[in-house]
């Protein structure tokens, strides 16, 4: 354990040693801001809609009217700032070498790779956590409910998870950074994709496809709802990413 | 202490080590010699854990590097040929983090820290980021990592490459102090540095062990047989034939002549001083003698003289 955590600190200190952290958890609160602005306007307008009383609902939620797209505009966001974040864990290392450090020290490959992972997901959670101000503001003017707050959080936790996870394992197949992060995002995008198509398949295939895509499974979250079936995609998406990782980087020791 | 049999690895088709077995004991400072391609690399990955071998093993300080390989490598201290830095670290949380990872305890970590730098003379450079380190340094910080665990076996690769002269001799002097108390084993290409650090010799080309022995018997093996140069001053006379006739003398060969001095090299029969009867031949002919003096081989010489007849049998 002293050893993931060992790797890990040492992760998190390198990002924020680099402009990486900053950039990242900067344009991500910039973004983040910009889609708050806007989902309020929206919900101000469908709030006086509805008090005029001409269409809709008499009350408008406003977990159901602007939270809940807010979780789902913030997956744009980790599209394009997770690769920043995993891209040069390993690629990095290995092209300076560093990595020989990490393999001759009484590590096991699990623990570097559990301790990267828990590197990004901390800078990952410390970006998620600037947009708790945004949230605060919600609680100080209006009355929102907190637990789908707290579900949908929970949801970008794990989706976040899955992009820094699958980063990890794309980054340990190279040496060059931009190759990885280029990689990454090409694998995000596909995953995020993967059911547009599915509307034209059949019942089985638009299933599969649908359960697949990275993004349908933070709908039920960002609504609320902690489903099982959500939980294993993420869980078990996040645990094969990480094993073929540790595969990768011993796969890559027995080549030379 | 370090103990390698049969140890064979292949990258693809290519063979980078080729069936290398020796062994190193408690305290010995072993040197590794040999072209650059030869496979000192690819050894000392091996027994580092870096990579497992394709054949043979490797034991390091009682513990198989494949199957122990924890244990293997929480005794073993590795300066890789670039020094492995992080750039964006300061020399003193590098070397904190190394400590930790290779296990050093909590409490000992500051002590052991500060200790390593004043051992290895960085301790000005403890604030420093890595990024900004000469190469000296970076070269000094690499060897500090890698003895931060005191560990009973060292692996350096290639340790003084790219320091200035009197650096060299400081790190030389480091790693002959560290030899009382490690094994260790340093790959080099310099054979002066062999001669300096080194209790015993492995000589690599092309992947197989060449020659394993002791710098001094090394010299000596090669001597097998005893060559004199002697130049002489002798107009117009048979030189060759008279040295030719000393009692002992096995080839003699002109090598160079100006004017009527002619310098030649002499063979003759191991164990056997044939100095004294080829300056009575010389004198008692009324030549002059100029000079006459054993031809020792350097080190140099007997690793281009192992290299060549090693290629001369393929």
């Amino acid at each position: 354990m002293n050893n993931i955590l060992a790797i890990a600190h040492k992760e998190l200190k390198g990002y924020f040693a680099s402009p990486v952290a900053y950039i990242v958890i900067g344009f991500s609160a910039i973004l983040f801001g910009w889609f708050f602005i806007n989902l309020l306007y929206y919900f101000d307008r469908t709030q006086m809609q509805a008090g005029s009383g001409f269409q809709g609902p008499q009350t408008v939620n406003v977990n159901e009217i602007m939270i809940s797209p807010l979780f789902l505009n913030v997956s744009v966001i980790l599209l394009f700032t997770l690769p920043l974040i995993t891209m040069r864990t390993y690629a990095e290392e290995k092209r300076s070498g560093t990595i020989e450090l990490l393999l001759t020290s009484p590590l096991t490959d699990l623990q570097i790779v559990i301790g990267k992972f828990l590197g990004g997901m901390v800078l990952y959670i410390s970006m998620l956590a600037v947009t708790l101000v945004h949230m605060a503001f919600l609680f100080a003017y209006g009355n929102p409910e907190w637990r789908p707050i707290a579900t949908g959080y929970l949801g970008l936790l794990l989706m976040g998870g899955c992009f820094l996870s699958l980063g990890l394992f794309v980054s340990s197949l190279t040496r060059n950074q931009i190759i990885a992060g280029m990689v990454t995002f090409a694998v995000f995008l596909m995953f995020w994709v993967i059911n547009w198509i599915a509307t034209f398949m059949g019942p089985t295939s638009q299933a599969v496809l649908n359960y697949l895509s990275i993004t349908e499974h933070l709908n039920d979250f960002a609504r609320g709802v902690i489903d099982t079936k959500h939980l294993v995609y993420y869980c078990s998406f996040i645990a094969f990413s990480l094993f073929l990782t540790v595969r990768a980087v011993d796969s890559e020791r027995w080549r030379g | 202490m370090i103990e390698v049999q049969h140890l064979t690895k292949r990258y693809g088709p290519t063979t980078a080590v080729d069936d290398v077995s020796f062994r190193v004991e408690r305290g010995e400072v072993l040197g590794f010699l040999g072209p650059n391609g030869a496979g000192k690399t690819t050894t000392m990955r091996v027994l580092t854990g870096y990579m497992p071998p394709t054949e043979g093993k490797a034991i390091v300080a009682g513990y198989d590097v494949l199957t122990q390989p924890i244990e293997a490598k929480r005794r073993t201290g590795y300066l890789p040929e670039t020094p492995p830095l992080y750039p964006e670290m300061t020399v003193r949380d590098y070397l904190s983090f190394v400590a930790r990872i290779k296990g050093v305890p909590r409490s000992e970590r500051r002590l052991r820290v500060t200790t390593v730098m004043e051992r290895t003379r960085i301790a000005d450079m403890a604030n420093r980021h890595c990024a900004k380190l000469s190469k000296g340094y970076r070269q000094r910080v690499g060897l500090a990592q890698a003895i931060m665990h005191n560990p009973d076996v060292l692996i350096l690769d290639e340790p003084t490459a790219g320091l200035d002269p009197k650096q060299i001799n400081e790190t030389r002097q480091l790693i002959k102090d560290l030899g009382g108390d490690h094994t260790v084993i340093l790959s080099t290409h310099i054979l002066p540095e062999v001669s300096q650090t080194c209790h015993r010799v492995v000589i690599i080309n092309k992947g197989r062990v060449v020659a394993v022995d002791t710098p001094e018997n090394l010299t000596a093996r090669l001597r097998g047989s005893e060559t004199m140069f002697v130049q002489v001053d002798a107009p117009g006379a048979d030189v060759a034939g008279a040295l030719q006739a000393v009692p002992g003398v096995t080839q003699v060969a002109a090598s160079e002549t100006r004017g009527t001095i002619t310098s030649f090299e002499i063979n003759s029969e191991t164990g056997r001083d044939v100095r004294r009867d080829l300056a009575g031949t010389i004198v008692r002919q009324g030549w002059g003698l100029l000079e006459l003096r054993p031809l020792r081989m350097s080190l140099e010489e007997i690793f281009l003289h192992l290299t060549t007849e090693e290629t001369a049998h393929e």
